[in-house]
C-alpha cells in the first residue's frame, strides 16, 4: 500500500494539482458526453412521437 | 453460406443495426466500468510510487489511454468514411459521424492531461514539439470533420465530403506515432512496444492495459448510443422507424 492515510493519498505527494486535474476532467468528460447523447437521443425521440401523434390525431378526424 | 456466419450485409442496414446495437450497448458499458474500478484501483493503489517522478507519473494511468484512443479512433473513422465512399452505403456515414465527437473528446483529454504532466516535470505546459503539435492537429482534424459535416445540409452530401477529409487526414497518425523516433522531442519516447519488453513496473504496466481496455469499451459504448440517435434523426421518415416501440404514438 502506498498511502498511510487519505490526506497523504489526496495531496499526491505534492502533485495533487496535476494529478486531480488530469482524472478530474476526464471523470468530469466521460460522465457529461452520455449525459449530452443522452438529451439529443430524448430530442429525436419526441420529436418523431409527436409528429406519430399528430398523424393518428389526423387519421382520426377524417 | 452456412447459418453460423454472421450476415454482415444485413447488420449494414441502419434498420438492423439500430436493436443490435441497442442490445449490445449495456454489455460494454458494464465492461468500462468493471475494467475502470480495476484499473482505478491498480493506478492508485497497486502502482508504486516513481522513482524519478514520485506520484506525478500517475498521469500515465489517463494520459495514455486517452492517447492511443485519440489515434486508434481517427482510424477506425477513416475506415467507416472509406468503405461509405466505396460502396455507398447509408450506415458507414453515419458511424463515421458517431466517432468523431468520442475521437475529438480523446484528443483534447490527451492534450490536457499533457499538459497538466508537462508542467511539473518540464516545468511548461506546451511546447510546439512534433509530438504535441501533430496530437494538436489531431484534434483540429476531428473538429474540422465534425464543422465539415453540419456545414453541408444534405446528410449524403455531407459523409462523402467528411469522409474525403478523414482519409486525407489518416496520414496525420503515424506521424504521431512515430514522432518521438524521426524528431529529437521533448515528449518521451513509447513505454509500451511490440518489439522490445516495456521499460516500466509491470503493475504500472498493468494499470496502464485495464485503464486502456476502460477508454475502449467507453468509446465502443458511447459509439453505439451516438449512432443510434443519429439513425433516427436521419432515418425518421422510414416506416421501420415509425414502427419502433419508443417512437410509435
Amino acid at each position: 500500500m502506498n498511502w498511510h492515510s487519505p490526506s497523504e493519498f489526496f495531496a499526491m505527494g505534492g502533485y495533487a494539482l496535476y494529478v486531480w486535474g488530469s482524472f478530474g476532467v476526464c471523470a468530469v468528460a466521460l460522465a457529461l458526453e452520455p449525459f449530452l447523447v443522452s438529451r439529443r437521443r430524448r430530442a429525436i425521440v419526441g420529436s418523431l412521437r409527436r409528429h406519430a401523434l399528430a398523424d393518428k390525431m389526423e387519421q382520426e378526424v377524417q | 453460406m452456412s447459418n453460423s456466419v454472421v450476415n454482415w450485409f444485413k447488420l449494414a442496414s441502419p434498420a438492423s443495426f439500430y436493436p443490435t446495437a441497442g442490445r449490445m450497448q449495456p454489455w460494454f458499458w458494464l465492461l468500462a466500468a468493471v475494467f475502470g474500478v480495476a484499473g482505478l484501483w491498480v493506478s492508485f493503489f497497486v502502482a508504486p510510487t516513481d522513482a524519478t517522478q514520485g506520484e506525478g507519473y500517475r498521469i500515465i494511468f489517463v494520459h495514455v489511454p486517452a492517447s492511443w484512443m485519440s489515434m486508434f479512433i481517427y482510424m477506425v473513422m477513416a475506415g467507416w468514411a472509406g468503405i461509405g465512399l466505396a460502396l455507398n452505403t447509408r450506415l458507414s456515414g453515419m458511424m463515421a459521424q458517431a466517432l468523431a465527437p468520442t475521437g475529438a473528446l480523446m484528443a483534447f483529454l490527451s492534450l490536457w492531461t499533457g499538459a497538466f504532466w508537462g508542467k511539473p516535470m518540464w516545468g511548461t505546459w506546451w511546447v510546439w514539439d512534433a509530438r504535441l503539435t501533430s496530437e494538436l492537429i489531431l484534434f483540429f482534424l476531428y473538429l474540422g470533420f465534425i464543422a465539415l459535416q453540419a456545414a453541408i445540409d444534405d446528410p449524403r452530401r455531407a459523409d462523402k465530403a467528411g469522409a474525403i477529409l478523414a482519409l486525407v487526414g489518416v496520414v496525420n497518425v503515424p506521424i504521431i506515432y512515430f514522432s518521438v523516433k524521426w524528431w529529437n522531442t521533448l515528449h518521451q519516447g513509447s513505454s509500451v512496444s511490440l518489439t522490445k519488453s516495456p521499460s516500466m513496473a509491470m503493475t504500472m504496466l498493468w494499470g496502464m492495459l485495464l485503464m486502456a481496455l476502460c477508454f475502449w469499451m467507453y468509446s465502443i459504448a458511447m459509439t453505439l448510443k451516438r449512432v443510434r440517435a443519429i439513425i433516427l434523426e436521419r432515418e425518421g421518415h422510414t416506416e421501420w422507424v415509425r414502427h419502433l416501440e419508443e417512437v410509435a404514438a
